[in-house]
């Protein structure tokens, strides 16, 4: 077994045992979708909340695994020394992030398995008709926002820490998911807030998870453009600010 | 304690040091204010134990980290296996074992579990049940690391030190907190990393600990090298003449220079610690005994030429008498007035 697959597992293996990160990364998604979809709080377009709400809460399983979840365990991981050890190791930098990504697409996955079946089972029917088209959008725009939360957590980690970055992921999560369109539409904030909002990756995703799964539309040119530079420069700031200890 | 078999030819650093400190100077803080390490000569051969000895703030630890790329040195250089530490890293990582003082260890993660990962990191890695062995943890093997006690916690650390099969191993203090079979074991390894041709650089507070292990030792004191020697030639350099022995508390020191003849000088350094100057050999010895006889005194440790202990006070306390301390200075001026997060990471970090 190679040193990036021993790690890969090992990081699933933390992961999966943290009962904060699956409450986080499972359980406060599997609430919000099953409360917000039962209970009439937010009028969201459509017919049917639910065909509103999976594409959101999907979105905010992707934000929550790869910025706050994949952000809190870095910044522990530095706060105990693990990362300056794995600096004198030959592990390396690139295998260790390889192995932080393929557990973050590991738990999206776990996420995708349960959320999704529970969206059927609250009578989610997805729009269009394009199977296959929706999927490579699902995908595309997965990837990008993975990158783009992945290096904010990752950034924040860096100079933060490793309480201090507890507490902004967690503010930074809760301010994503109000004004990232995932629970509340992004029409319904007020015209300032949502010009902001619009250029922030929380909606770029759930703007780009809607169309695709909801009204089967195409992906918006606007998403796309926002995630590939949230993609690019959030890494970027964590390469910059990263440190093994 | 049992060897674990490696290959023989692991220790072979090639000709010359196998870590090389010359002129090295380590600074902190924004403006690098803070002087950690300040103009440090040292070397260590393949097959060596050095032990780095001196009080926190010395630099022990700004020397360790700066061999183990860590640290960029303000000035100076450095090298390990002739390698340089930060621009051959990912060539040294594969022969240098790290031994961190504190953490570096998944929380839920047992030993078995944590040398099963390392052990992939590595190319040729020592078997995992090997080095529960080696370092005595088989019984807690599947116990996290949060739940070990610290001397398990730095017996963990020297087997993910040793899993590589280094050739340079950097041991922060391996004994803090381990309790006295634990010593024993990580004495017995550092002996076989000897044998094996492994350069250790080790550092600790324990002076006892570094008698026993060290081939030579450096003390530095306000990053600087204040002694370097082997143990022997340390207690009994010229100068170091004399005898230190434990008896009794509260003998009568001048009845008992008086005993030992003309130029004797004893001191009470400490409660029942004794330190003649002046004479030494057989003669002295033996008065010494017949003296502590006629009295019903025991003697509880004689002990010629001069104690690690004294040599180290002698050093360090030379060093801050000469002022030639400005870093633990300022470090306190900082810490003193609440002078931002620096002076208090610098404090720590040049452990």
């Amino acid at each position: 077994m190679s040193a990036l697959v021993a790690q890969t597992r090992a990081e699933v293996f933390m992961t999966l045992r943290r009962g904060e990160t699956l409450l986080l990364t499972v359980g406060i998604p599997v609430l919000f979708l099953v409360f917000f979809s039962s209970v009439h709080v937010v009028s969201t377009p459509g017919e049917k909340a639910v065909d509103f709400f999976v594409p959101g809460i999907l979105a905010l399983a992707v934000m929550s695994t790869a910025m706050v979840s994949l952000g809190i365990a870095t910044g522990f991981e530095r706060g105990y020394g693990v990362l300056k050890r794995l600096g004198s190791t030959p592990l390396g930098r690139p295998r260790l992030l390889g192995a932080k990504i393929a557990t973050i697409v590991v738990v999206e996955v776990v996420q995708a398995a349960v959320l999704v079946p529970v969206g059927y089972g609250l009578g989610w029917s997805p729009g269009g008709h394009d199977a296959g088209a929706a999927t490579l959008s699902v995908v595309g725009v997965a990837v990008l926002a993975t990158i783009a939360f992945g290096g904010i957590g990752l950034a924040l980690a860096g100079v933060l820490k490793a309480e201090v970055n507890l507490a902004a992921a967690n503010g930074l999560y809760l301010v994503l998911l109000l004004l990232g369109g995932m629970v509340v539409p992004i029409s319904k904030l007020p015209g300032g807030i949502a010009a902001v909002a619009r250029a922030l990756p929380a909606d770029a995703l759930a703007a780009g998870l809607h169309a695709a799964l909801g009204s089967g539309a195409s992906v918006p040119t606007e998403s796309w453009v926002v995630l590939a530079l949230w993609a690019l420069a959030a890494p970027s700031a964590a390469a910059l600010s990263f440190r093994w200890e | 304690m049992p060897a674990v078999a490696t290959p023989a030819d692991t220790g072979s650093a090639g000709p010359g040091p196998a870590v090389a400190v010359h002129d090295l100077t380590v600074r902190y803080g924004p403006s690098g204010a803070v002087t950690a390490v300040d103009g440090l000569d040292l070397e260590a051969a393949a097959g060596e134990v050095l032990v780095v000895l001196g009080p926190n703030g010395a630099g022990k630890t700004s020397t360790i980290e700066t061999l183990e790329g860590y640290r960029r040195p303000a000035g100076g250089s450095v090298s390990v296996l002739g390698l340089d530490p930060i621009a051959d890293h990912r060539q040294l990582t594969s022969r240098m074992g790290v031994m961190l003082q504190n953490g570096g260890v998944y929380p839920m993660l047992g030993p078995r579990r944590v040398l099963d990962l390392f052990a992939h990191y590595y190319p040729d890695p020592l078997a995992t049940e090997a080095l529960l062995d080696l370092v005595a943890l088989g019984r807690v093997a599947a116990t996290p690391w949060r739940h070990l006690s610290g001397g398990e916690r730095q017996r963990l650390s020297l087997a993910l030190a040793l899993i590589g099969q280094p050739q340079v191993a950097f041991l922060d203090e391996p004994t803090a907190g381990v309790d006295p079979e634990g010593r024993l074991a990580i004495r017995a390894v550092v002996a076989d990393l000897r044998a094996r041709g492994v350069c250790v650089v080790l550092t600790t507070h324990e002076l006892a600990e570094a008698e026993k292990m060290a081939d030579r030792i450096v003390i530095l004191s306000a990053g600087r090298a204040v002694r370097q020697g082997t143990p022997q030639a340390l207690t009994r350099a010229p100068g170091a003449a004399g005898l230190s022995f434990g008896a009794p508390a509260g003998l009568d020191t001048a009845a008992l220079a008086e005993a030992l003849g003309a130029g004797a000088d004893v001191r009470e350094s400490a409660p029942g610690r004794y330190r003649v100057e002046g004479v030494a050999g057989p003669a002295a010895t033996a008065a010494l005994a017949t003296w502590l006889a006629a009295r019903d005194a025991t003697l509880t440790d004689l002990v010629t030429g001069r104690t690690l202990e004294e040599v180290y006070f002698e050093a360090v306390g030379a060093a801050a008498r000469h002022g030639a301390d400005p870093a633990d200075a300022e470090r306190w001026r900082g810490i003193r007035s609440g002078r931002g997060r620096g002076a208090r990471r610098n404090r720590g970090g040049a452990g």
